[in-house]
């Protein structure tokens, strides 16, 4: 797994013969910029848009120009109390969504972790039997058994707490199966290494294995938050409490509330701007774990 | 320090194969005793079974005085070395070597002490805050080394440490493998399929053969007096001569016609096997054995002469200075030196 990626990390790094001019290399950045455009002009048309009033953007839809609305619309999108009972503000959302972003991608990565140890390194009776059958609760995600869950949830009173919010979430047969196969890579030896270094099952996984696995759980951790910070079926089922939402959720209901400013049209711009807002802590992790990630794989030498 | 005794050890796997079958030896403190046999033989089930990584199916194994068979490696007070090294790849070498002690909960003072002096004894000094990935294989190994000795344990293992170095790294490592091991005065148990180490290296050698223990003895004793065909095949390259021989009215002959100038043992058979080391058997001769050569090997010290005798396979060695050319060469076939073994069950007469 380790290798894999380290491979594919590695060719584009291979020394060019020489730095002669190549049509297909024109090419290539052809490909390239032409994606990077349709990426980035969505959001850059959203961006110069904020800056417009409500009136406006009703009116004439998302533009180009640039007006002095933007601060305003940032501002307003953040710290302006929203929503039917004026419980939330933009950071507060901000917060929830961290909160669920973090919660969700510790908590797999936990759980994961702790599951393929007990499968690999264990002898239980039914470690294989086991493994399948959290393999096969990848044919069950949340969307299958939300009637259920939410009814487990909300008898437990968990209902509108984080805990709710997160739990339910938290298996992951994935996460278990990756962090399987990694375990299974180490050398045996090692495993008797320690043994005989008198490290028993609880050192050797926080002084052996979860080092070793770094690279894993980087790249487990970069999935697994976007997943938990873009949840919105469970949520918006679990929580009722505004004073809970979390961003994504939270922007559908600020374009429901009509603008203040009297001329009942939604809070286009602050909706926007919220929206720009949600995207940055997902791209900030992965800029962020990305360079971990290579670092932990050039340095990595299981 | 300690002796370490094996009593009726036997080793069946889980999945009904026995892989060693009960195997008794005493190691005296401060012993090297290497085990050793083809691959596949059982020498690393015995080993981690001394080592507590392996359940023992039956018998009693103590080091020191105590019966430990049912306690943890941990707790056995030994160090092993493996073949891969099996370092901690994320440790620096410091790190490696005192991880044991940090478990033992050593003081950070006494690790760094222990880790400084083994580090200067391995001349790792200068490698202590690098990761394994950036050592060469020998800096490896003693690493590997460094790791078993930081503990002062009462009994090293071995597991063919040396077979993943080039060959000039391990004849280099062989010896300080084994001046480290009396200088510390360590008892140890070394696994290897080499027989040159095996012979190099050990006090007693332990041949094991399809887990079974064919011979234990010295290795002078198991050069010298093998206990059956296949120690006479396994110690000593090239092997020695083995030739079954005809016993025909108190006279020994090959093929037929070559009478061997040999006083035959007493035996009710009327077969023996014939075995000479390549260096017993002397060229020259007054020509009632003959060799007839057919391959002379040049080994630099000395040249091998491959040949038939009695239509048999016969290989010789001779020194640098001597002469030979291809054809039949009268050689002399020494009495005190030839090795007798029974025909059938290939132990020794
Ligand atoms: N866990 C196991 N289950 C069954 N058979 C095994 C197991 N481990 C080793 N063996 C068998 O036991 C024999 C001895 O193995 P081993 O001690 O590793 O040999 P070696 O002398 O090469 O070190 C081999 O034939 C091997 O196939
Ligand atoms: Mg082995």
């Amino acid at each position: 797994m380790t290798d894999m990626t380290q491979a594919s990390i590695a060719t584009p790094a291979r020394p060019r013969r020489s730095k002669r001019f190549r049509w297909s290399q024109v090419f290539d950045h052809a490909i390239l910029c032409t994606g990077a455009f349709f990426m980035v002009f969505p959001v850059f048309l959203v961006l110069m848009t904020t800056s417009f009033e409500d009136a406006d953007i009703v009116r004439n839809g998302l533009q180009f120009g640039f007006e002095g609305q933007m601060l305003e619309n940032f501002e307003a999108a953040m710290f302006e109390a929203a929503g039917f009972s004026k419980a939330i503000t933009g950071t507060r959302m901000l917060m929830n969504s961290l909160i669920l972003g973090f919660g969700f991608a510790i908590g797999k990565i936990v759980i994961s972790m702790m599951a393929a140890y007990a499968i690999v390194y264990f002898r239980l009776r039914f470690a294989t039997f086991a493994f399948w059958i959290i393999f096969t609760t990848l044919l069950l995600p949340l969307e299958v058994r939300i009637l259920p869950s939410y009814e487990a949830i909300q008898s437990l009173g968990l209902a509108n707490t984080y805990s709710g919010l997160i739990i339910p979430l938290i298996a992951s047969a994935t996460g278990t199966f990756f962090f399987r196969q990694f375990f299974r890579s180490i050398p045996e030896e090692l495993v008797e290494a320690a043994r005989i270094d008198g490290a028993g099952p609880i050192k050797f996984f926080i002084d052996i294995l979860v080092p070793l696995s770094r690279t894993m759980i980087a790249a487990i951790f970069i999935i697994m938050f976007v997943y938990g910070w873009n949840q919105y079926l469970w949520p918006t089922l679990i929580t009722t409490d505004e004073g809970m939402f979390t961003l994504v959720r939270g922007i559908k209901q600020i374009v429901q509330v009509l603008s203040q400013t009297g001329a009942m049209i939604p809070e286009y711009g602050k909706a926007l701007a919220l929206s720009l807002i949600a995207m940055i802590p997902p791209v900030l992790i992965v800029i962020f774990f990305q360079s971990w990630f290579v670092k932990g794989l050039t340095e990595s030498d299981k | 320090m300690a002796q370490v005794t094996l009593d009726r050890v036997r080793k069946t796997y889980p999945n009904g194969f026995e892989a060693v079958q009960p195997c008794s030896v005493e190691i005296p403190d401060g012993e090297l005793v290497v085990l050793v046999g083809p691959s596949g033989c059982g020498k690393s089930t015995l080993l981690r079974m001394i080592a507590g990584l392996e359940d023992i199916t039956d018998g009693a194994l103590s080091i020191g005085t105590d019966v430990v068979n049912d306690k943890d490696p941990a707790d056995r007070n030994i160090a092993m070395v493996f073949q891969n090294y099996a370092l901690y790849p994320h440790m620096s070498v410091a790190k490696n070597m005192g991880y044991g002690l940090k478990n033992r909960g050593a003081s950070k003072a006494e690790i760094d002490a222990k880790v400084q002096e083994a580090a200067r004894i391995l001349n790792l000094g200068d490698y202590l805050d690098r990761r394994p990935s950036q050592l060469s294989g020998g800096q490896r190994q003693r690493v590997a080394m460094g790791r078993a000795i930081v503990r002062d344990p009462e009994l090293f293992l071995f597991d063919e440490p040396l077979s993943n170095l080039d060959a000039k790294l391990r004849n280099q490592m062989r010896i300080e493998i084994r001046a480290l091991q009396q200088r510390l005065g360590v008892t140890s148990v070394y696994v290897t399929h080499d027989q040159v180490e095996a012979m190099t290296m050990a006090d007693r050698i332990i041949v094991l053969n399809a887990g079974r223990v064919e011979q234990i003895g010295t290795p002078t004793e198991i050069y010298e007096r093998p206990a059956s065909t296949f120690v006479a095949g396994f110690m000593g390259a090239p092997p020695m001569n083995l030739m079954t021989a005809a016993l025909v009215s108190g006279q020994l002959q090959v093929g037929g016609e070559t009478k061997l100038p040999l006083t035959p043992p007493a035996v009710a058979t009327d077969e023996v096997l014939v075995g000479y080391r390549p260096e017993d058997v002397r060229l020259g001769g007054d020509g009632s054995v003959v060799l007839d050569v057919q391959i002379i090997e040049e080994l630099g010290a000395n040249r091998l002469l491959h040949g038939q005798l009695g239509g048999q396979a016969f290989s010789i060695s001779i020194g640098k200075d001597e002469q030979a050319q291809v054809g039949p060469q009268p050689i002399t076939l020494p009495q005190d030196r030839v090795h007798f073994f029974h025909p059938e069950r290939g132990t020794r007469l």
